[in-house]
């Protein structure tokens, strides 16, 4: 793997050989000692020209769990802020010798034009970018409901048959679009639920169902449901009438959480609004994989860096 | 291209069957054993040793598998290699003696590899080396406690191991390279 810029372009077995590979990072983290020496003297630099906790750090983690050299890079404090462009901030990093980059940035393509560009010679790793994508997160969400559904026998396996609700914002969420060309290529069946004027007007040639009523859909017994986090930031238009009917009719409340099927599964990208798009109770339930989500995060990230960082480059 | 046979399947049960002997000499006993494979086919040996080990004792002896891939010093020298599966018994390695077995010992780089990932799973009491087949050629300073067949080879040759449960066929051959 040269660059993980989207899930659109991985066909069902390479995905499910970054889910499995994902497996074997994961059982390495039970150990006494969990740092493995795999990735000894490659260093990886974390571009985030956007704001995030968990997925820097969870990259943070995966590369220093694998002994790579980890360079945090914010654009805020930096010469972005001075005007700096993103090619010369590349060719910075590429003179330092970054193996890989991990970026988030604001700009749908940003990543792929890092890659396309021949600024720099690393494998770069879409950590977000805009409304776009964010494929280690549909990663770590596909590994998390492979897991719930088969546990310890989930190596080769797929998603066939499974049903996935995705709730809330579909139209800014970069989770989302991941997860949706993810789920499909490993044979699962996605239903987008939101209102009408946060899902996206056009949807042909999208592997994905639509549904603008939360209860109906969650009649027909979802195997997941995941919730989207509403995005104040990027909520600067009338989308909603107010949080409070947001969450009467979007939210997954206390009500709709006991209506749930046995084993369905309560899943969000974190970080969560609570109260808005998922109760207190929903999130802390036995059901929600929130916390698992996490620590899944830095197994998958293992596994992407490991599959763009080691091997004999092939370009 | 010539290939001659070295072992044949009778050859290699009862190279097995000795090294099962040996390793029960050798710990004076079950007590405290663990087997260890290295995939792919080394697992496939550790099973059959730990099945020969315990009938001969009389004790079940854990047998799980170490996967190296991880710790391999030659990862960017090769394509990228998909990691096996790890399973260490639910007794750990603490204080146990550990049998490594793997098929073929050659330059000693993967049982380097496998000391280092033990080393990050626990503290066993001594680490031993079953191999099949030690063809020499030996970068490391590095040798086997049990073997089943020492086999001088020239390093342009290539031996094949092949057993039941992995290729259906059960030998091991050596060829002439052709490089």
């Amino acid at each position: 793997m040269r660059h993980l810029l989207s899930t659109r372009d991985l066909s069902r077995d390479a995905a499910i050989h970054i889910l499995d590979v994902a497996e074997d990072m994961a059982d390495t983290q039970t150990r006494e000692v969990r740092k493995l020496p795999t990735l000894r003297g490659k260093t990886v630099v974390n571009l985030f020209f956007e704001d995030s906790t968990r997925t820097r750090i969870s990259f943070e983690a995966a590369a220093k769990r694998l002994s790579a050299d980890v360079i945090n890079f914010s654009a805020k404090g930096s010469s972005v802020s001075k005007g700096e462009s993103l090619k010369d901030t590349a060719q910075t990093l590429e003179e330092m010798g970054a193996d890989a980059v991990v970026i988030r940035h604001g700009a749908s393509g940003a990543p792929h034009t890092l890659a396309a560009s021949g600024w720099i010679d690393a494998g770069i790793v879409n950590a977000g970018d805009g409304t776009h994508e964010h494929p280690t997160q549909a990663l770590l969400d596909a590994f998390t409901i492979r897991r719930c559904l088969h546990g310890s026998a989930s190596r080769g396996r797929a998603l066939d048959g499974v049903t996935v609700a995705i709730v809330g914002d579909i139209l800014h969420s970069r989770v989302a679009r991941s997860n949706v060309w993810l789920l499909s290529a490993l044979g699962a069946r996605t239903v987008f639920v939101g209102p009408p004027t946060l899902v996206p007007n056009h949807l042909e040639g999208w592997p994905a169902e639509v549904s603008f009523d939360l209860d109906a859909t969650l009649a027909t017994g979802p195997d997941v449901v995941m919730m989207l986090r509403i995005q104040s930031e990027r909520m600067n238009d009338a989308f909603f009438p107010n949080p409070r009917e947001y969450s009467r009719r979007w939210g997954l409340d206390d009500e709709r959480l006991a209506r749930l099927g046995p084993d369905t599964i309560v899943m969000h990208p974190g970080p969560m609004n609570r109260g808005l798009e998922i109760s207190s109770r929903a999130a802390d339930s036995p059901r929600s994989t929130v916390r698992e989500q996490v620590a899944n995060g830095v197994s998958a990230r293992m596994a992407v860096l490991y599959l763009l960082l080691s091997g004999e480059r092939e370009d | 291209m010539s290939a001659r046979v070295v072992l044949q399947h009778a050859d290699i049960s009862r190279a097995l069957t000795r090294i099962a002997h040996e390793i029960l000499e050798s710990n004076r006993g079950p007590d405290d054993l663990v087997i260890l494979g290295i995939p792919t086919r080394g697992v496939v040996l550790a099973r059959r040793v730990a099945r020969l080990v315990s009938e001969i004792s009389g004790t079940g002896v854990p047998v799980g598998s170490l996967d190296v891939t991880m710790y391999r010093d030659d990862l960017s020298r090769n394509p990228t290699r998909a990691p096996s599966p790890t399973s260490i018994p639910a007794r750990g390695l603490d204080g146990a003696t550990v049998v490594l077995v793997d098929d073929v010992l050659y330059s000693g780089r993967t049982i380097r590899a496998a000391l280092d990932a033990i080393g990050d799973i626990g503290r066993p009491r001594a680490v031993r080396l079953a191999a099949l087949v030690d063809r020499g050629h030996r970068e490391l300073p590095i040798r086997p406690d049990f073997v089943g067949k020492n086999l001088p080879s020239s390093p342009s040759e290539r031996i094949f191991v092949r057993l039941e449960d992995v290729d259906g066929e059960e030998s091991v051959t050596i060829e002439q390279g052709g490089v």
